[in-house]
């Protein structure tokens, strides 16, 4: 395994330890055939400061509006931005992501976020996730819209799952989806009658006369055996993987678990909380920034645990909005509008950051504050199910929106 | 039309009697599984004795059941009286100065508060604690309460009028609404719920009426960049929040014929309706100055200018008497009470019953459990158990002692309900798509195994111990009521004799008590109602 250093310094080396360098390329030209697509949905609950992420460091307004808490132009030593294409910088700590930019395999999109004014964490997490800004009774999550339409013929349990021990709101709906935070505990657990008193529960599930009792009972046993084979106890990540040891790394760890036991994984979720920095929030040190090493790092596991299977893949990461463009009174940020999205795999058109950039002066900001949306997050969403997933009419996953692709912004190929 | 329900009733009447028939104890075990939370030891002989037309009569006057022992059940919860002006004072703001004194010291660096995800310290746990035990009383009610149709209804009518308590403060305010705002009117006329419900802090909070002021719609200003405001403080206009809700989830329904014009007048005519310094548990005011006093048009109604608070009040009234509420409420109630498609016919009754009586709900209810289509074969084990039905009916079948009901209320999370936290406004579903899904049902099963297994802590279930009071079986013998084996003892008393071959054939594999009691409540023939 590379040490940080050596990546640090030589994004090269780097890169190849990342472990899907050349094979990766040439599959990535003929993704269109073989393995099935796989999306993988990261919600970062709490409202990152975008602005700290992908910083706009050519921005004075920046500097002008965050006396204490910018993160400092590149060039600046270790706690300075990385500079990504002369205006805007990663924040430090997003060093294990670089070399996916540098590949051209990560894209962000600045300034994107919702149309609904809300600065409720509630009301715009459901908002993103129902995909319906503004309309709080949708029933269903557009994740699960998405799988609703977009019908599969040999879908398995593991079609969609999130890594967590509810069902987010993403994911509900009629379709089919799973939660487990913990896949060595799906499963029947009864001690040392586990099997026997497993194989008693799928009798009668396979003999009830109740369809549906029926039908869900044969899934949910062979979920169990499937992941049984997969046997996830015996996990060893590929390519020297180093996944943090905190529940966001293990999240993504057991993604790249299912997706490599081949279980049918089509969409996976997961969360991590920790951003909504009001207080001392820090800069290329402190609170924000030590969230952001366990993201970054637990992303770059991910990719590199997956390798040549990243050709096939989508790693979208949000959040409910962006913080406000001025610092506060407790060196902190308050909530607000505009945020970064970020796009990772084979077929993403990377190495650019994407939307129009609104500005930070006073006048151009929302509602004279926050950072306004210039990409609907739905158009990003809109993009990621017609274009990697395949779907041909996403109308039905985003109901009173405009889906159109002339207004895609241009993501993937 | 006057005939015509007499005879409906007439009809009704018959049928429920007949129903009361002494060898059908599947009526019985039925009715007792929709208006209550499903059968404990005794009931069915209970019900049987008395019959079951005088079962559902008292069931529809819970004030006149004593309901003494559910009292001792809830010693303990000491916030569960409280007043929402106490719960404030006592939980809410000492979280408030806790967090802005760690504001003024600095020291705020590893929390990250309100984030939906993590309580961040010991204050908010505390906080988070009067929401915990508002769901342990909601579970032993269920459990141990005698007025079981009342609970079910305010568990019905709760999930109506639903208020996601991880909303804001909505945490400490939902103690109130439920005691004093839904659960003494649901027999009671749908106006008066109606209007509780409006007036309520934790509805006005969560729907954001309580902000809502005379001025310009935001919603449609065009584009994204909106209209400048002053910060977040600032008076943002008119929020039709929950005057869209108030239609479509609460009174007309989705189709019920309304426009978004209709929206926009309703949530002009509500603006005003707020709340009396909410930071100390303040209930409703009017305030005269952030309202409207435009004449409104409400589904053709005019509502004349100037009318001040009574224009909510016109609102409240044009809404409870469009028959489009009568048949969505109609429509809800059967499919609670009846299947998740009900009868169209008996939909249509019983929205005519809402209509005639004024919204008289125990009238409603009283036509809808009296029903033959109630009461008829297709009705039975029709629903599919919400994951709190499931823990509860479990909990009744095998006389659970519960002395502590916290894991259970974290039980019933995990099983993906958690009580008083369902984000939408629209509730829980009620059809059973929504509850069966291959990891809710693999939890439902090691539950089921934990429970008989008594390793659910602060619960304790003796199976061995009721098998045995049964009487020792050998092989061969039958005993008094015709049970043979342990696995026929556990099949009556948990599945009321009811189960399929398949099932009985595996429970009787068993080798032990435990084994046989979580094969039971994790068998498919469990998981309806």
């Amino acid at each position: 395994m590379m040490s940080r250093r050596v990546f640090v310094k030589n994004g090269a080396v780097a890169f190849v330890s990342l472990g899907f360098a050349p094979s990766f390329m040439a599959r990535t030209a003929v993704a269109a055939s073989g393995r099935s697509k796989q999306l993988i949905a990261i919600f970062q609950r709490g409202a990152v400061d975008g602005l700290s992420v992908v910083v706009p460091h050519g921005e004075s307004d920046y500097y002008r509006a965050r006396p204490s808490i910018a993160i400092p132009r590149p060039n600046s030593g270790d706690s300075g931005a990385i500079d990504l294409d002369g205006f805007f910088g990663f924040n430090p700590r997003l060093r294990p992501l670089k070399a996916l930019w540098d590949a051209r395999q990560l894209a962000i999109i600045h300034a994107c976020g919702s149309p609904d004014s809300t600065r409720s964490h509630f009301d715009a997490q459901d908002y993103m996730e129902s995909a319906t800004p503004g309309v709080k009774s949708t029933s269903d999550g557009w994740l699960n819209r998405y799988l609703q339409t977009q019908h599969a013929e040999h879908a398995t349990p593991f079609r969609a799952v999130a890594l967590t021990s509810q069902l987010p709101r993403m994911l509900q709906g009629t379709a089919p989806a799973l939660a487990v935070s913990q896949l060595a505990q799906f499963g029947i657990r009864a001690g040392q009658s586990s099997e026997t008193v497993g194989a008693s529960f799928e009798a009668e599930y396979a003999a009830a006369a109740d369809s549906v009792l029926n039908g869900t009972g044969r899934e949910a046993f062979s979920a169990i055996k499937m992941l049984k084979t997969a046997d996830p106890s015996k996990y060893e990540p590929a390519n020297g993987a180093d996944y943090p040891r905190g529940a966001f790394g293990q999240s993504l760890r057991q993604i790249a678990q299912l997706t490599k036991a081949n279980v049918g994984l089509e969409v996976a979720f997961a969360d991590v909380g920790g951003w909504d920095t009001h207080v001392n929030q820090g800069a290329g040190q402190g609170q924000l920034a030590t969230r952001l090493d366990d993201f970054s790092r637990s992303i770059a596991a991910l990719v590199t645990d997956l390798g040549d299977r990243m050709a096939d893949t989508v790693i979208l990461t949000m959040s409910e909005f962006g913080r406000a463009v001025n610092e506060n009174g407790n060196r902190g940020t308050d909530h607000g509008h505009g945020n970064a999205m970020m796009v990772i795999g084979g077929g993403v058109r990377g190495g650019h950051v994407y939307g129009k950039w609104p500005g930070l002066s006073v006048e151009k900001r929302y509602d004279g504050r926050d950072l306004a949306v210039t990409t609907d997050f739905r158009d990003v969403f809109g993009e990621i199910v017609t274009k990697h997933l395949g779907l041909r009419d996403a109308r039905q996953v985003f109901p009173g929106f405009q889906i159109a692709e002339a207004r895609f912004p241009g993501l993937l190929a | 039309m006057k005939r015509f329900l007499a005879l409906t009733v007439a009809i009704v009447a018959v049928s429920a009697s007949a129903a009361t028939s002494p060898k059908d104890d599947r009526a019985i075990v039925h009715v007792l599984s929709r208006t209550g939370f499903g059968p404990r030891p005794g009931n069915v002989e209970k019900v049987r004795a008395m019959g079951l037309q005088r079962y559902i009569d008292e069931q529809l006057y819970p004030e006149r059941i004593p309901d003494v022992a559910i009292a001792l059940r809830l010693t303990g919860l000491t916030t569960i009286g409280m007043s929402s002006r106490q719960i404030a004072e006592q939980y809410e703001l000492p979280q408030l100065e806790a967090r802005r004194r760690r504001k003024a010291e600095g020291k705020d660096k590893d929390a990250a508060p309100g984030d939906g995800k993590q309580p961040t310290d010991a204050m908010q746990q505390r906080a988070t604690g009067v929401m915990i035990e508002l769901a342990q009383q909601k579970l032993l009610r269920a459990v141990y309460s005698d007025r079981q149709l009342q609970e079910v209804l305010t568990d019905f009518w709760f999930n109506h009028f639903n208020v996601d308590a991880r909303k804001g403060r909505d945490r400490f305010l939902l103690t109130e609404y439920e005691r004093d705002t839904i659960r003494p009117r649901v027999l009671g006329k749908f106006r008066d719920l109606l209007g509780a419900t409006a007036k309520s802090p934790a509805m006005l909070f969560y729907l954001d009426n309580w902000m809502s002021s005379a001025g310009p719609d935001l919603n449609l200003a065009p584009g994204l960049a909106r209209a400048q405001g002053q910060g977040k403080r600032a008076p943002k206009g008119l929020n039709e929040n929950y005057g869209r809700e108030l239609m479509e989830l609460h009174t007309l329904g989705v189709d019920g014929g309304y426009t978004q014009k209709d929206v926009t007048e309703v949530a002009r005519a509500l603006t005003g309706w707020t709340l009396k310094s909410p930071r100390q548990g303040g209930g409703f005011a009017f305030d005269a100055r952030i309202h409207d006093t435009e004449q409104k048009v409400v589904l053709g109604h005019v509502i004349a200018a100037g009318g001040g608070e009574s224009d909510g009040e016109q609102v409240l009234d044009i809404l409870a008497t469009h028959p489009s509420t009568a048949t969505f409420i109609a429509t809800k109630l059967t499919r609670r009470f009846v299947s998740d498609r009900p009868p169209p016919a008996l939909v249509e009754r019983v929205a005519a019953r809402f209509r005639d009586t004024d919204g008289d709900l125990r009238d409603v209810m009283r036509t809808i459990l009296t029903s033959p289509e109630f009461l008829s074969p297709d009705a039975y084990r029709a629903k599919v158990k919400t994951p709190f039905e499931f823990v509860v009916s479990a909990l009744r079948a095998t006389s659970a002692e519960v002395q502590d009901a916290r894991p259970l209320v974290h039980e019933v999370q995990q099983l993906g309900m958690p009580l008083y936290q369902c984000q939408p406004p629209t509730g829980y579903k009620d059809t059973g798509d929504a509850w069966v899904n291959t990891g809710a049902l693999v939890s439902r099963m090691n539950l089921a195994v934990r429970l008989a297994a008594g390793q659910l802590r602060g619960t304790s279930v003796n199976c061995g111990l009721w098998i045995a009071d049964c009487g020792l079986r050998t092989p061969g013998m039958v005993d008094s009521d015709g049970l043979r084996t342990d696995s026929d003892v556990v099949v009556a008393r948990l599945l009321n004799g009811d189960a399929s071959d398949t099932t009985r054939a595996t429970i009787a594999k068993a080798t032990d008590a435990q084994k046989m009691v979580a094969l039971t409540l994790g068998a498919p023939d469990f998981q309806r109602r």
